[in-house]
C-alpha cells in the first residue's frame, strides 16, 4: 500500500497520458450513465419520460428529489475522496484521511456547538461553525501528529482513532446534556434520503475547493515529497500544506453538515486510485473525484434497492462495502509481496 | 533506546511521580493498587447518599459489583490479548470485539425474532449469545492472527476497519427488522445500568470468575509467549493452543463486561497500559493483577464521577473515552516505542 | 543424533529444500554454509519446528519432529533465531530463566537457579544479569540470547547466525564459546553462519547446501578446496593453508 505503482516505468510518459485520459474518458461515460439510470430507482417509479410531463407525481419526484439527489451524490463523493487524497498527499501519509484524522468528528461538534447556540439556526450558521472546529479538530491533529516520537506508520490511524474518541467525548458529553444525542447519530452516518430541492444547495461549496485543487494539484504533489524537496523546488510549502489542509477541512464540513460522514470514503477511494495510477495528483485528482463520485452512487443505489420500500443510510452501506474492500486489499497486497 | 532518549528532556510532575512509583517494590505497588480500589469501592457505596437509604444501598451494591466484574475482566482480558498480539496498542476494544457482540445480538432478533428472546430467560440468553459470540469471535481473529500475525502493522489497520465494519453491520441489521423488534434490540442492547438485572449480574459475575480462572494457569506460558512466537515454539511451547486458549478467554471476558455496560471501547487500552507502565515486568500473574485493580478504580471511579460529581448529566463510556484518548495521546507523544 | 530424510520444502513454485538427507554429528561443531537462499534457514526453520516440511522427516535422537511434544523436544534440542527483536523489557537474568520453561513449566526451582547463574558465568554476563536486555550492546545481546539457548541444558543446540551484529573481536570470543560448548560441556552444537573462514577455523564438520541440496560435507580440510567453494559459490576462490587451517580468500 505504501509503495505506488512501479511496473509502468518504461511507458514513455505521451503514453501515459494518453492513456490516463482514455481511463478519464471511459470512467467518466460509465459515471454518467450509473447517473442516469440512478434517477429511475426509487419508491416512486419514474419512467425517462417523465421529464417531459410537467405536473405529474413523477415529474416532482425527479425534479424535488430525485435531481438533487443525485447531484448530492456526485459532489459529496467527489469532494471527500479529493479532501482524502490532498490530505494524505500533504501529510506524506497513506492513513490520514477526513475520518481517520478527527475532522468528521470536529464537523460534528461544530454542528453540535452551532444547535446549542443558536437554537433557530439556518444551515448556513451551522456550516460556518461546523467549518470552524474541523479546521480547528485538523489542525490540532496534525500539531499532534508532528509531535509524536515514535516514527511508525501504525501510531497514525491510531492517532487519529484516539483523536476522533476524544473530540467524540466532548460532543456526546454536550449532546447529552442539551438531549442533541439522536441528531448527532444523523450526522455521523451521512444519508441522501434528506436530499431535496432547497435543501441540499450549499453542497455546491464545495466546487470551489474542488477547482482550487485543481489549480493547485501539481504543487501538492511536490509537497508530497517532502519540505526539502519543496524549497528546494521554490515552493512555499507551509502555504500549500496549509492550504490542502484548509479544502480538506472544509469540503468535508461541508459535506458532514448536509448530508453526514460517509465512512472510509476518504480513505480507501484515493488508495486503491494511487495504487493502480499514482501519486501525481494533476493526473489523478479527477480520477479520485470520479471514483469517489462513483462510490457513493453505488452505496446509495444500493441502499435504496437492499429493503425497498424502506431506505438503509448511505454512510451504512458504505461501512461495510468499504471495509470489505479495504480488508480484502490489504490482505491481498499482503500476499503477493510474501 | 527508550532511556537515551528520555534523560535530556525536563521531566514533568507526572513523569516524576511515575519513576518515584518505579522505585518501589512491585508487592507494594499492587498492595497501594489494592487499597485504593476498595477505597473507591467504600466511597461509591457510601458516599453522598440522598434518598431512601435501604434502596440506595442494594442498587450502589449491585452496581458496583458490575463495575468491578466489568474493570476486572476487561483488564485481564487486554493484558492477555496484548501479549498474543505482541503490541500495546492492539485491545480488544480497537479490534472490534465489544462492536461485534451487538452485532451478534442484532443478529440473532434478525433469525429468531424478538418474541422468543423476550420469553427467554435473561441467563440462558446471555449465555446463547455469548457463546455465540465466542465460537465466531474466535474463528474470526485465529484466522486474521494466523494470517497477519508477523505484520503488527496490517493487524492494526484491520482490527480498526473491522470496529466501523461491525459497527455498520449492526446498524444496517437493525435496518432490517420490523419497528417492534427494533425496540427490542434497543432494550437488549442498551442494558440499563440504574436497575441492573440482578440474574444478568450473577451470571455475569459468574462467568467473568471462572473465565479468570481459567486464565490463571495461563499466565506461566504467557510469560513466555513474551519472548517472540519463534522463542516460545523453540522453548516447547505449544503456542496455537496457548494463543487459542487466551482468545477464548478474551472473548468471554469482554462478552460478559459488554453485557453489562455495553461497549466501553478504549477503557481497555488505558487500563492495561497504566498497568504495564505502573508495574514494569514480563511476569502476567502480576500484570494481570495490576490491570484488573486499575479496571476496578477506573470503571468505579469513572462511574462515580459521572453519576455523582456530574449528577448524571453525563455517561462512564464519555469519561473514560475522554481520559483515556487524552492519555493515550500523551503516551504516543512522551514514549519512544511502545 | 539430529537427523533428517528426505526433507523437502517448496514455497509456491520455487523449492527451497530438495531431498535433504542429512545427519548431525554428536559431541561436534558442525556450520552449515551456502548462499543466500540455498534453504540454509529453511532447513534450521525445520529442525526447530518452526516450519512444517512439505514432505520427509526430522529426529532428534528417537523423537519425531512432527509428533513428538514440544516441551519434550525442548529439552534436548535449544534454538537461537537470528530475529532477537523483543517487544518487552526484559533483563539479561530473566530472559536467561526463560530457557528453563521446558523443564519447570516457569516455576524456577534452587537447580534452575544454579544452571541459570553458570549459563550467564559461562558468556561472562554474570555482572549484566539485572540490566535491561534494550541497554546491552549488540555483542552482548547476541551472548544473552546464547546463554539463554546453553540454559536450555540440552545436548543439542542449534544457532541461526550467531555472529549477526557482531565486530571482529565479539565474532571470535563467540565461536570460542561454542568451542567451549562442544570440548568442555560435550554438547552438539550446529550453527549456520556466511563467514567460510570462521567457520574453517573453528568448526569439525562442515555441509554446503545449495539450490535446497546437500553439495558436500566433510571436514573442512576437505570441503575448503578451491574447486568446491567454486562450485557453492560461483566465484573463484583462492585457498591458502595457514597453521594448518584453510583459508578462503575471495576479496578481489
Amino acid at each position: 500500500m505504501t509503495t505506488s505503482t512501479r511496473d509502468d516505468a518504461p511507458t514513455t510518459s505521451r503514453d501515459r497520458r494518453a492513456r490516463s485520459r482514455r481511463t478519464l474518458i471511459v470512467s467518466s461515460s460509465v459515471l454518467a450513465i450509473a447517473s442516469l439510470l440512478s434517477l429511475f430507482v426509487g419508491v416512486v417509479n419514474v419512467a425517462p419520460w417523465s421529464i417531459f410531463e410537467a405536473d405529474t407525481d413523477a415529474y416532482r419526484a425527479l425534479v424535488i428529489a430525485r435531481i438533487p439527489r443525485l447531484i448530492a451524490l456526485l459532489l459529496a463523493g467527489s469532494s471527500l475522496a479529493v479532501a482524502g487524497v490532498i490530505m494524505q498527499q500533504v501529510t506524506r501519509n497513506r492513513f490520514v484521511s477526513p475520518t481517520t484524522a478527527g475532522t468528521v468528528e470536529s464537523a460534528v461538534l461544530g454542528i453540535v456547538l452551532a444547535t446549542m447556540w443558536f437554537p433557530a439556526n439556518s444551515l448556513l450558521v451551522r456550516m460556518l461553525v461546523a467549518i470552524a472546529t474541523s479546521l480547528l479538530g485538523t489542525f490540532v491533529f496534525i500539531r499532534i501528529l508532528r509531535r509524536i516520537r515514535i516514527v511508525d506508520i501504525i501510531v497514525v490511524p491510531l492517532l487519529g482513532l484516539m483523536f476522533a474518541a476524544v473530540v467524540s467525548a466532548i460532543t456526546v458529553f454536550l449532546a447529552y446534556r442539551y438531549d442533541l444525542l439522536q441528531l448527532v447519530d444523523t450526522w455521523t452516518t451521512g444519508s441522501f434520503s434528506r436530499v431535496l430541492r432547497g435543501r441540499y444547495e450549499p453542497l455546491y461549496a464545495v466546487l470551489i475547493g474542488g477547482v482550487v485543487a485543481y489549480v493547485f494539484a501539481a504543487r501538492f504533489t511536490v509537497v508530497g515529497m517532502g519540505e526539502n524537496f519543496a524549497v528546494n523546488l521554490g515552493i512555499n510549502y507551509h502555504f500549500v500544506l496549509n492550504l490542502g489542509l484548509v479544502i480538506a477541512s472544509v469540503n468535508t464540513a461541508v459535506v458532514v453538515v448536509v448530508v453526514g460522514a460517509i465512512p472510509f470514503l476518504g480513505l480507501i477511494v484515493p488508495n486503491v486510485i494511487s495504487m493502480w495510477a499514482g501519486d501525481n495528483l494533476q493526473r489523478t485528482l479527477p480520477l479520485t473525484a470520479l471514483a469517489g463520485a462513483g462510490f457513493v452512487l453505488v452505496c446509495d443505489v444500493l441502499g435504496r434497492v437492499v429493503r425497498r420500500p424502506y431506505e438503509i443510510p448511505t454512510g451504512t452501506i458504505a461501512g461495510i462495502v468499504g471495509a470489505v474492500v479495504f480488508i480484502a486489499l490489504i490482505l491481498r497486497a499482503r500476499t503477493d509481496r510474501t | 533506546m527508550s532511556t537515551t532518549a528520555t534523560v535530556g528532556r525536563p521531566a514533568g510532575p507526572v513523569v516524576d511521580s511515575i519513576r518515584r512509583v518505579r522505585r518501589w517494590p512491585i508487592s507494594v505497588r499492587l498492595g497501594i493498587m489494592a487499597s485504593i480500589a476498595v477505597g473507591v469501592a467504600l466511597t461509591y457505596q457510601f458516599a453522598l447518599v440522598t434518598g431512601a437509604w435501604d434502596y440506595a444501598m442494594s442498587l450502589r451494591f449491585r452496581q458496583l459489583v458490575a463495575l468491578a466484574t466489568v474493570g476486572a475482566g476487561t483488564g485481564v482480558a487486554t493484558v492477555m490479548f496484548q501479549t498474543v498480539t505482541h503490541n500495546r496498542i492492539l485491545t480488544p476494544g480497537v479490534m472490534g470485539f465489544d462492536a461485534l457482540f451487538r452485532l451478534v445480538q442484532t443478529m440473532f432478533v434478525w433469525f429468531f425474532g424478538s418474541a422468543i428472546l423476550v420469553d427467554l430467560d435473561v441467563r440462558v440468553r446471555f449465555l446463547v449469545n455469548a457463546g455465540v459470540m465466542t465460537i465466531f469471535g474466535l474463528l474470526l481473529y485465529r484466522w486474521i492472527l494466523r494470517r497477519t500475525t508477523r505484520d503488527l502493522f496490517v493487524l492494526v489497520l484491520i482490527g480498526i476497519v473491522l470496529g466501523t465494519l461491525f459497527g455498520s453491520l449492526t446498524l444496517f441489521a437493525s435496518r432490517l427488522l420490523s419497528p417492534d423488534d427494533y425496540l427490542t434490540v434497543q432494550d437488549l442492547v442498551f442494558t440499563s445500568f440504574n436497575t441492573i438485572d440482578p440474574q444478568l449480574l450473577t451470571i455475569t459475575a459468574i462467568v467473568t470468575v471462572l473465565a479468570i480462572g481459567a486464565a490463571v494457569p495461563l499466565f506461566r506460558q504467557l510469560d513466555v509467549v513474551t519472548l517472540g512466537r519463534d522463542n516460545a515454539i523453540t522453548l516447547g511451547l505449544d503456542y496455537r493452543r496457548v494463543v487459542d486458549r487466551t482468545l477464548i478467554i478474551v472473548t468471554v471476558l469482554v462478552a460478559t463486561s459488554t453485557a453489562l455496560v455495553g461497549p466501553m471501547t478504549l477503557i481497555g487500552l488505558i487500563v492495561a497500559n497504566l498497568a504495564r507502565q505502573l508495574l514494569p515486568t514480563f511476569r502476567h500473574s502480576v500484570l494481570a493483577t495490576g490491570s484488573a485493580l486499575i479496571g476496578v478504580i477506573v470503571t468505579i471511579g469513572g462511574q462515580f464521577l459521572a453519576a455523582r460529581i456530574f449528577d448524571f448529566t453525563t455517561t462512564l463510556t464519555v469519561c473514560v473515552n475522554f481520559v483515556g484518548g487524552v492519555y493515550f495521546i500523551w503516551l504516543l507523544m512522551r514514549e519512544a516505542k511502545l | 543424533m539430529i537427523r533428517t530424510e528426505h526433507l523437502t520444502k517448496s514455497y509456491g513454485p520455487t523449492r527451497v529444500l530438495d531431498d535433504v538427507s542429512i545427519s548431525l554429528l554428536e559431541g561436534k561443531l558442525t556450520a552449515i554454509v551456502g548462499a543466500n537462499g540455498a534453504g540454509k534457514s529453511t532447513l534450521l526453520s525445520i529442525i526447530s519446528r518452526l516450519l512444517d516440511a512439505d514432505a520427509g522427516t526430522a529426529h532428534v535422537d528417537e523423537l519425531d519432529l512432527a509428533t513428538a511434544k514440544s516441551e519434550e523436544v525442548a529439552r534436548r534440542l535449544a534454538v537461537l533465531r537470528q530475529d532477537t527483536h523483543m517487544t518487552s523489557r526484559l533483563s539479561v537474568r530473566e530472559l536467561v530463566s526463560f530457557g528453563r520453561f521446558p523443564h519447570s513449566g516457569g516455576r524456577l526451582t534452587a537447580e534452575d537457579d544454579r544452571i541459570i547463574a553458570q549459563s550467564l558465568d559461562f558468556f561472562e554476563l554474570g555482572d549484566l544479569g539485572d540490566r535491561h536486555l534494550d541497554q546491552l550492546s549488540g555483542g552482548q545481546r547476541q551472548r544473552a540470547f546464547v546463554a539463554l539457548a546453553l540454559a536450555q541444558d540440552t545436548p543439542y543446540v542449534l544457532l541461526d547466525e550467531p555472529l549477526n551484529n557482531l565486530d571482529m573481536r565479539h565474532s571470535v570470543r563467540m565461536m570460542r564459546h561454542l568451542r567451549g560448548l562442544v570440548e568442555q560441556l560435550n554438547k552438539s552444537v550446529v550453527i549456520v553462519i556466511h563467514d567460510l573462514n570462521f567457520a574453517a577455523a573453528h568448526a569439525d564438520h562442515i555441509v554446503a547446501l545449495k539450490d535446497g541440496r546437500i553439495i558436500e560435507e566433510g571436514r573442512p580440510v576437505d570441503v575448503m578446496t578451491a574447486p568446491i567453494l567454486e562450485k557453492i559459490y560461483e566465484l573463484p576462490i583462492d585457498i591458502h593453508v595457514i597453521d594448518g587451517i584453510p583459508y578462503a580468500i575471495y576479496f578481489r
